[in-house]
């Protein structure tokens, strides 16, 4: 249990340390330090494929993506557009919306029984597999035709360059 | 798990480290010989008899040198790049395994320092981890040159990295189990994964070259465009990190594809030889090592006979053929396992 509030409270803070950080690199990378305290906290719950999956998905391709990206567009103080006065606006309404529903959600807040798996194995690859494949079939193949088709239309939107097509 | 264990454990961690480090060391010294003797040259041959001293004098020049930290880098992960591609080098040991059980007297040791349940995965997720250091670095010095060579190197990771999981994965229809020591126990007796996955090790090796930047896929580091790649701004033992890193990379992969493909610990008349249990396991692990050199020298003939690719080409080589190829390479296998078993 320790090690939970420990590797929780780490996971709070490189998240912090993420909107806070001055330049945009720094905080991908504290971006990707609370993506591997997330990988820490599947391992304590046994569910080793989700942890590997995490791993090598978000830490190992994603996370390289978006570091690549901003390593290019090379942001800094003087290519910072200027914000307009509704967007600050905009912010303050929404920033304000959230700590309303913070304040409500922390108001009916109550210890809920801790949920007891009835195999505590269901993590592993084998079991995982079962699952998905019989009691989830359908959702698991929806959500695949889902990814299938957000990827056509990267595709689409990217090659619709008229010098290309 | 009582002291015992826990010291045995340890023991063989510090040993597996040592091994890889020597092992590294040496195959410095290794390539310089081959390349010298494919180029019709002596190579080094002062420090020591014929020279095999040599990369004990590489490590103490590196150790002395200036360390020279530029100004206008960002400090601290200057430092960070270097470090992070020297250890994610060498965590990926952790889960193969160097050979059967050992018994001593009452203690019976797998030679094996973890096996966890998702052990490929594992060495996936730490491949996909290694591109960090290169990056890092790259970008911390602050230098063109540095950036652009750590682009490079992101984009044939990720690239060079779906195809290498795609042809893990019919590796996995025809193994059924994640875990390497399964797989390892598998190909007892001549049932080598190689011969059932012909196309899916050809396209594992290509990706295994093009992830530990192996000539030709070394443009990261390409010097003639780009000075010295993402490490132009290093020197002393941070440079010295980088470059060993590369030779641990190729000693782990060099593992990795023969615990996959070639049978791993496994030899030929394993148990018609009449010997005891610890022998056959010795022998084994020497097997396995045999193994590994073979590939470590592929490795180096190929990067002293090839010259290395074009950019585009390299693209081209991972999107338009490795790819459909693993996938065409799922589709026979998903095909042979319904039908003809």
């Amino acid at each position: 249990m320790s090690i939970f509030y420990f590797i929780a409270f780490l996971s709070i803070l490189f998240s912090v340390l993420v909107i806070s950080a001055k330049n945009p690199v720094h905080s991908i990378l504290y971006l990707i330090l609370t993506f591997f305290t997330f990988t820490i906290q599947y391992i304590l719950l046994n569910a080793q494929f989700l942890a590997i999956v995490n791993f090598i998905v978000y830490m190992g391709a994603i996370l390289v993506l978006f570091l690549y990206t901003l390593m290019l567009i090379n942001l800094n103080k003087d290519s910072e557009p200027v914000k307009s006065n509704m967007v600050k606006i905009a912010g303050v309404l929404g920033g304000g919306c959230l700590l309303v529903v913070v304040v409500a959600s922390l108001k009916a807040i109550g210890v809920s029984q801790p949920v007891l798996l009835k195999d505590p194995g269901l993590g592993l690859v084998k079991n995982l597999g079962k699952v998905l494949f019989n009691e989830f079939l359908l959702p698991f193949e929806v959500s695949s035709l889902l990814l299938l088709s957000a990827m056509v239309g990267a595709v689409l939107l990217a090659t619709k360059d008229p010098k290309t097509t | 798990m009582g002291t015992a264990d826990i010291l045995i454990k340890f023991a063989l961690i510090l040993i597996i480290f040592l091994i890889s480090l020597v092992i590294a060391m040496y195959s410095t010294y290794a390539e310089r010989k081959l390349a010298a003797f494919f180029q019709d040259r002596v190579g080094p041959n002062r420090a020591g008899p014929f020279g095999i001293l040599q990369p004990l004098a590489d490590g103490a020049k590196m150790f002395l040198k200036e360390e020279i930290i530029p100004t206008n880098s960002s400090g601290f992960l200057f430092i960070v790049g270097p470090s992070l591609a020297i250890m994610t080098a060498c965590i990926g040991s952790a889960v193969i395994p160097w050979g059967q059980q050992l018994t001593i007297g009452s203690h019976v040791i797998d030679l094996q320092v973890t096996d966890i349940n998702v052990g490929v995965l594992y060495i996936f997720g730490v491949v996909s981890l290694g591109v960090y250091g290169v990056m890092i670095g790259g970008w911390a010095s602050n230098n063109k040159y540095s950036l652009l060579g750590a682009i490079r190197a992101a984009s044939q990771n990720i690239s060079y990295e779906i195809a290498m999981g795609l042809s893990i994965i019919a590796l996995l229809m025809v193994t059924g189990s994640l875990s390497l020591k399964e797989i390892a126990a598998q190909q007892h007796g001549w049932h080598w994964n190689i011969v059932y996955q012909p196309l899916g090790f050809l396209i594992f090796i290509i990706c295994a070259f093009a992830e530990t930047n192996r000539t030709p896929f070394d443009l990261p580091e390409c010097e003639t465009e780009l000075v010295g790649g993402y490490h132009t701004e290093y020197s002393s033992m941070k440079l010295g990190f980088y470059l060993f890193s590369e030779y641990i990379n190729m000693f782990v992969s060099s593992a990795v594809m023969a615990t996959l493909y070639f049978g791993g610990y496994n030899f030929p008349f394993m148990h018609s030889l009449g010997l005891s249990a610890n022998w056959v396991t010795i022998l084994g692990v020497i097997a396995l090592f045999i193994k590994i050199f073979a590939f470590i020298f592929f490795f180096m003939w190929v990067r002293w006979t090839i010259p290395r690719f074009r950019y585009d080409q390299l693209m081209d080589l991972g999107w338009k053929t490795l790819i459909p190829l693993a996938i065409a390479n799922i589709v026979i296998t998903g095909l042979f396992i319904t039908f003809l078993k």
